[in-house]
C-alpha cells in the first residue's frame, strides 16, 4: 500500500522559501511524474517525501500515518538516485542485498529475492561483476534491483535516466512502465523532460517555482493547459504562443495553437508567412514559419514529407476548434 | 608519443634528469658498499684494508642490533596505527559544517609545518619535563606524582611526538578522500536503513582505502629513517630503549668512529627497507589498480 498525501507542506532553506504550502495526494498504485523546469523545486520535493530533507511545517502522510518526522529507512520508501549511487567497492549481488542485509533478512530470503529481481532486470549474468565494469544502463538497473527488493510502498526515481544516451533512454522508459504495470506498487518519478512525463505518467504534477500550476493526466495537461506557462511546457515541440492584435480577435490577451493544429497552404489562408528552418524527421516535417506581425516564429507540423524549402512563401490556418485563449493573468478562458 | 621521431627525442631530453638520478644515487650507495668491506675507523686514519664480511658479522650479532630493529618495527607501527585511526576520527570530524572551519583546518594541519627538531625540543621541555612541563604541572595540580615521560617510558614518548607530526598528513589526505565521497551513495545507505555506524562500516571506510594505503605508503617511508626527534629527546637510551636502525648506524660510524661497521648497518638498512617497500608495493598495488 503506498497513499502519500501532502499537507500543506513548506520548505525553507534560511530566507529562501522553495516549496510555499503545498498539497497534494497520491494515490496508491499511481505513477506520478513531477515535471518542470530546472530549479522548480521538483527534487527538493521528492527528497522531502523520502525524508532526505527535513520539512519546514506541514505533514507528509504515507498509508494515513503521520511520517513527518520518520527517518528515511522507516518510511519503507526506496529511492533510484540520478547518479545511480551504487556503492562502488560491492559487487551487484552485495549492491542489491544491502539494503536486505541491514534489515536483517535471513540468508535464503535474500537470495530468493536477489535471484528474482536479477531475472526480472536481466542481471543474472553480471551479479558477481563490479558497478565500474557495467554500462549506464546495467548501473540503472542495478539500482532499480536494489529499490525492488526492499518490496517498498513507493518508489522513487530521482532523474534517472538523464545520464544514459537518448536510445537507451526510450529503452528504459518503457522497461520502468512495464515495471510499474507489472508491480502496481505507487511510484514518484522526477525530470525534466517532458516527453518522459507525458509516456509515462498516471498523473502529471507540473511545477514551477515550487508551485503546483497544474495535476492532471497527460493528455488532460495537452489538451486542456491550465495555462500558459503548462500551455508551452507540455508538448514538444512547444505550443505556438500570439499574443497582441492577432488574440484580441480571438477575445483573449494570448492565444495558443499546437503545430499540429496549423494549416498549410502555398495557396490561401490566415496568415502569410515565410518558410525559416525546416526540420524533416521522416514520419513529420516541421517548419519554423515568420508570418509578419506575429513576433517569434510558428512551429507547423506537416504529415510525411513535403516539398517545401526555405524562403518559400506559404499561408497558414489555424483550427479554430484547438484554439486555446488565455487572459491576462495567463489562465485559461473556458 | 605517436611516432618513433617523438619517442626518440622524448628519450633524449629526459636523460639528464635521469643520469642525474642515477649518479646520485649510485655515488653514496656504491661507496657505503665499498666502506662496508673496509676496516675503518676514523680515530685510525689511513690503516683501512679490507675485511670481507667482519662488518656484518659484527653489526649483526650486536645485541643493540635486534633492540634496534624491534624499536623501529615499534615505532614504525605505533606512529602508522595513532595516525590512520586519529586521521580518520579527525577527517570524520573536520567534514561536519561548524564556525570557523577555515582556521580550525588551518591550525589542524600546523604541526606539519613545524620542523621535526623543534617540535621534539618542545615536546622534551615544556611539555614532558618531569619538572617544568605541562604535564607534570597538570599532574601535580591533581596531587599525582609527575611521570618522567622520556626515561619511564621513552618509545612510547617518541611514538607520541612523531604520531602529532603526522597526524596532520594523515587528516588532510584523508579528509580530501572523505570529500571526494559522493553524498548521493551515503543517502543511498541511509535510505537502505544503514544507521550511521554501518554507513561509516560498508560506504566511507572502503572509500578511504585507497587513501589509507597512499598515506601507510608514504608514512612508512618516512618513520623508518626518523632520527631527529630521537638525537634531540633521548638519544637513543635508556640503555637502547629508544635506538632505531637509523640511530644505531649514527651511533656506530658517528659515536664510535667505525665508519665500516656504520656503513654495513646501512647496507642491512637498504636491505630491510627494500623488504618492506616490496610487500608494501604489492598490497598498494592491488589497491591501487582496483
Amino acid at each position: 500500500m503506498g497513499r502519500i498525501t501532502l499537507d500543506k507542506v513548506r520548505k525553507t532553506f534560511g530566507d529562501v522559501e522553495v516549496i510555499p504550502p503545498l498539497d497534494l495526494t497520491i494515490e496508491d498504485g499511481e505513477f506520478v511524474v513531477f515535471v518542470g523546469p530546472s530549479g522548480c523545486g521538483k527534487s527538493t520535493l521528492l527528497r522531502l517525501i523520502a525524508g532526505l530533507e527535513d520539512v519546514t511545517s506541514g505533514q507528509i502522510r504515507i498509508d494515513r500515518q503521520d511520517a513527518t518526522d520518520l527517518p528515511p529507512a522507516k518510511r519503507g520508501l526506496a529511492m533510484v538516485f540520478q547518479s545511480y549511487a551504487l556503492y562502488p567497492h560491492m559487487s551487484v549481488r552485495k549492491n542489491i542485498a544491502f539494503p536486505m542485509k541491514m534489515a536483517g533478512l535471513p540468508q535464503d530470503e535474500q537470495d530468493r529475492r536477489i535471484e528474482a529481481a536479477a531475472k526480472a532486470l536481466n542481471l543474472t549474468d553480471y551479479l558477481d561483476r563490479k558497478p565500474g565494469q557495467l554500462s549506464g544502463g546495467q548501473r540503472q538497473r542495478v539500482a532499480i534491483g536494489r529499490a525492488i527488493v526492499r518490496e517498498p510502498a513507493a518508489f522513487l526515481f530521482d532523474e534517472p535516466l538523464s545520464n544514459l544516451d537518448a536510445a537507451l533512454r526510450v529503452g528504459m522508459r518503457l522497461e520502468i512502465s512495464e515495471l510499474h504495470k507489472r508491480l502496481a506498487t505507487t511510484m514518484i518519478y522526477v525530470t525534466h523532460d517532458q516527453v518522459e512525463a507525458m509516456t509515462m505518467a498516471d498523473k502529471i504534477v507540473v511545477l514551477r517555482a515550487g508551485h503546483i500550476e497544474q495535476v492532471g493526466s497527460p493528455l488532460e495537461l495537452y489538451n486542456r493547459p491550465r495555462n500558459v506557462f503548462v500551455a508551452g511546457f507540455i508538448g514538444s515541440p512547444k505550443m505556438n504562443l500570439i499574443s497582441g492584435a492577432e488574440a484580441e480577435k480571438h477575445g483573449a490577451v494570448t492565444i495558443g495553437i499546437r503545430p499540429e493544429h496549423l494549416g498549410i497552404s502555398t495557396e490561401s489562408g490566415l496568415w502569410k508567412g515565410v518558410i525559416g528552418v525546416s526540420e524533416h524527421l521522416g514520419s513529420d516535417t516541421f517548419f519554423h514559419v515568420t508570418v509578419e506581425g506575429l513576433g517569434e516564429p510558428l512551429t507547423v507540423r506537416a504529415s510525411g514529407e513535403v516539398s517545401l524549402k526555405y524562403g518559400d512563401i506559404v499561408w497558414l490556418t489555424p483550427n479554430e476548434v484547438n484554439l486555446h485563449r488565455f487572459n491576462a493573468e495567463g489562465l485559461r478562458i473556458a | 608519443m605517436a611516432t618513433k621521431h617523438a619517442r626518440v627525442a622524448a628519450r633524449f631530453m629526459i636523460s639528464p634528469a635521469v643520469l642525474l638520478l642515477l649518479g646520485w644515487m649510485i655515488v653514496p650507495l656504491s661507496m657505503t658498499l665499498y666502506f662496508s668491506f673496509l676496516r675503518y675507523n676514523l680515530l685510525m686514519p689511513g690503516m683501512e684494508e679490507f675485511t670481507g664480511l667482519t662488518n656484518y658479522r659484527f653489526f649483526l650479532t650486536d645485541p643493540a642490533f635486534f633492540a634496534a630493529l624491534t624499536n623501529t618495527i615499534l615505532l614504525v607501527g605505533g606512529v602508522l596505527l595513532v595516525t590512520v585511526v586519529g586521521g580518520i576520527l579527525l577527517a570524520l570530524l573536520l567534514d561536519q559544517p561548524f564556525f570557523g572551519q577555515g582556521i580550525v583546518r588551518i591550525l589542524v594541519i600546523a604541526p606539519f609545518f613545524v620542523m621535526p627538531t623543534v617540535s621534539a625540543l618542545v615536546w622534551k621541555n615544556m611539555f614532558m619535563n618531569p619538572v617544568n612541563g605541562l604535564f607534570a604541572h597538570a599532574a601535580k595540580a591533581l596531587g599525582l606524582q609527575p611521570f618522567d615521560f622520556l626515561s619511564a617510558a621513552p618509545l612510547t614518548s617518541i611514538i607520541g611526538i612523531v604520531s602529532w607530526q603526522w597526524l596532520p598528513f594523515a587528516t588532510l589526505i584523508l579528509l580530501t578522500a572523505l570529500q571526494s565521497l559522493d553524498q548521493e551513495q551515503l543517502e543511498a545507505a541511509e535510505m537502505d536503513g544503514a544507521p550511521w555506524i554501518k554507513r561509516f562500516w560498508f560506504i566511507m571506510l572502503p572509500h578511504l582505502a585507497r587513501a589509507i594505503t597512499v598515506v601507510i605508503l608514504i608514512q612508512t617511508i618516512f618513520l623508518l629513517s626518523v632520527f631527529a626527534e630521537i638525537l634531540v629527546t633521548t638519544n637513543g637510551g635508556p640503555g637502547t630503549a629508544s635506538t632505531n636502525l637509523t640511530y644505531l648506524i649514527y651511533m656506530q660510524s658517528l659515536l664510535q668512529f667505525d665508519v665500516g661497521g656504520g656503513s654495513a648497518g646501512g647496507v642491512v638498512a637498504i636491505i630491510l627497507a627494500n623488504i618492506v617497500a616490496i610487500f608494501l608495493m604489492r598490497m598498494i598495488g592491488k589497491n591501487l589498480d582496483a
